[in-house]
């Protein structure tokens, strides 16, 4: 089967995100930047599949060419070909979908992973989109029931269970109160929550493949659409910070605090 | 005249889940700041109960689509019957509370309507072209005001910046909607829900909450104890739901569920900044941990160095006398 993931570049989320005095955009000095952890949840759980039913992985990313770097990661981690849509300027969710409704057109997978959202604008918004867009069913916030300690997943078994007729797949989905199982109707839009899986890591004979595994190169123009973005961001700024608190010596201090001067118990 | 469109939303043994009268507040809100008549869409196998319900609540039109389709949610039902009642009556701004739900739903609304939209809204401000939208980005880490330049405009919006709406003032007018027929041809099927059941308040309504984090080491016995005396509910960090000691719907963070109560009491959690956006919105916030260095402490009214299975039986010992 042949599964497209996706593999956006974002901000290290273990980095402090400071705004620019004029709120214009993001400190961008000294950061470092990774795959969106949730795009790599995708990743992994497209290398899982394509081990188990045999196929390939394509792995997208949207971007000017820093993106490669993240292209680069996941063929080391084991994707089969990259294709990178050459893009500057920015973009939101409306724009990122039907650039990739242009891949997905072209590419024709029989299943798409994306992340369910990216850790920048946390916006969680382009497979519901892009779902729409293609009349195809969509699992969001694919999980599993087994936990990140498991058997199951210490065997890397895919937790997206593919029927044998390879039209329809079942998924596990995080809500509010538990978990819900679909069918989806293959091709289908799966995005990724944080329990799905534990991705790999980029092994150095993986690494030395990823040298020569190709990378097709796209545009928007390329691909016919019409990227400007519809959501567009007029300004930044600092969360409001809370006020310090303190430390308290023992439990009695914490309790008589509690009852007298919040008065919150 | 303008209409907002919110789209409520029931449990699954069919009563109005609270976060709705959230997102009816909001987009009271936004009605008014933009001279729009509020609209709310009810969907369901039998949604009339559930309207009746949501008069009292200051929409002037509530909206029921009946279809058998709407036995269990799937987006792919749902959607066409929102975008097609958002169309039939004109609708300028389509929305939800940002549930599970609610960020399913309403992007696979906005696409069929050409919408762009904003997820998880703290606020409305300006009116008009300069309405803006004030929303979090990376993890709460920064806080964007963003327009939306689409004629029509989706969004869900976070529950704790919202009070929930209260009933009174005229009824809603209740209107029946006919779904459009593909309603019918979903591509996806339900198989399942396994619900966490729990005779604690839900985390996301709950006004105490007492959270454990890794330095629980699995051990929740304590934690539930205090959420028992205080009648609170109980959450937990990342570490412990990807570790499979707690049900993942307890999570409290940025990916996880997004609380405010009146105190929220962090044991053995060190405050990794996921964890903090689900939670730094709190009134008080308690932290208990054995590393003074925790970032957790830089977010908490009030923190005490300790082992956490120290002082947990002994505030709860403390808050059992004080009752008696």
């Amino acid at each position: 089967m042949k599964i497209l993931v996706t593999a956006k570049r974002v901000e290290d989320p273990e980095s402090k995100i400071k705004v620019k005095a004029d709120g214009s955009g993001i400190v961008q000095e000294g950061l470092k930047y990774k795959i969106n952890p949730f795009d790599e949840i995708a990743v992994e759980e497209g290398l899982r599949l394509a081990a188990k039913h045999g196929g390939e992985v394509v792995v997208v990313s949207i971007g000017a060419k820093e993106v490669q770097e993240q292209l680069r990661h996941a063929l080391a981690m084991g994707a089969t070909k990259a294709v990178w849509v050459n893009h500057a300027g920015p973009l939101d969710p409306m724009s990122a979908a039907a650039l990739l409704k242009g891949v997905i057109e072209r590419e024709k997978p029989d299943l798409a992973i994306l992340g369910k959202q990216s850790i920048d604008d946390d916006q969680n918004q382009t497979g519901q989109y892009l779902a729409e867009w293609l009349g195809w069913s969509q699992a969001t916030f694919a999980s599993k029931v087994e936990s990140l300690e498991s058997d199951a997943e210490k065997a890397k078994t895919p937790a997206v269970q593919v029927a044998a007729d390879g039209k329809s797949a079942q998924v596990v989905r995080e809500v509010d109160n538990g978990l819900t199982t679909l069918t989806v109707k293959l091709p289908a839009i799966v995005t990724t929550d944080l329990r799905l899986n534990l991705p790999r890591y980029a092994s150095l004979p993986g690494i030395m493949k990823a040298k020569s595994k190709p990378i097709d190169e796209l545009t928007a123009a390329a691909l016919g659409v019409d990227a400007t973005p519809q959501v567009e961001v007029v300004k930044l700024s600092a969360p409001p910070p809370r006020k310090a608190g303190v430390k308290v010596g023992d439990v009695q201090e914490l309790f008589t605090k509690l009852k007298n001067e919040a008065k919150v118990i | 005249m303008s209409t907002v469109l919110i789209v409520a939303e029931s449990q699954p043994d069919g009563h109005l889940r609270k976060a709705t009268l959230h997102a009816v507040a909001a987009g009271k809100d936004l009605a008014q700041k933009t001279g729009a008549s509020l609209h709310l869409a009810v969907l369901g196998e039998n949604p009339s109960a559930l309207a009746e319900q949501l008069k009292p609540y200051g929409a002037a039109v509530i909206h029921t689509v009946a279809s058998p389709a709407f036995t269990h949610y799937l987006a792919e039902s749902y959607a066409p019957a929102v975008a097609a009642l958002a169309s039939s009556i004109g609708a300028d701004f389509v929305g939800a509370a940002a549930t599970a739900q609610g960020r399913d739903l309403v992007p696979r609304v906005a696409a069929r309507l050409k919408a762009a939209m904003a997820s998880d809204v703290l606020a409305f401000s300006g009116s008009g072209s300069d309405l803006i939208w004030r929303r979090p980005m990376w993890a709460g880490s920064v806080i964007a005001d963003v327009k939306l330049k689409t004629p029509v405009k989706a969004f869900t919006v976070r529950t704790t910046e919202f009070s929930a709406a209260a009933p009174g003032g005229s009824a809603a007018e209740v209107k029946a909607f006919q779904p459009p027929a593909d309603v019918a041809s979903s591509p996806t099927q339900f198989v399942s829900f396994n619900e966490v059941k729990s005779a604690r308040p839900e985390l996301t309504e709950a006004s105490i909450v007492v959270s454990g984090g890794r330095g629980t080491k699995g051990d929740f016995k304590e934690i539930e104890a205090l959420a028992d005396e205080l009648g609170a509910a109980v959450g937990a960090s990342r570490a412990v739901c990807d570790a499979g000691w707690v049900p993942n719907d307890l999570q409290v963070g940025q990916t996880g569920k997004v609380v405010a109560p009146k105190l929220y009491i962090a044991a053995g959690i060190s405050g990794a900044i996921q964890h903090l956006a689900g939670m730094k919105g709190s009134k008080v916030i308690v932290a208990i941990n054995k590393d003074p260095e925790a970032p957790i402490f830089q977010v908490a009214d009030y923190g005490i160095v300790a082992d956490l299975f120290k002082v947990l039986p002994e505030l709860r010992a403390a808050i059992h006398g004080s009752k008696s």
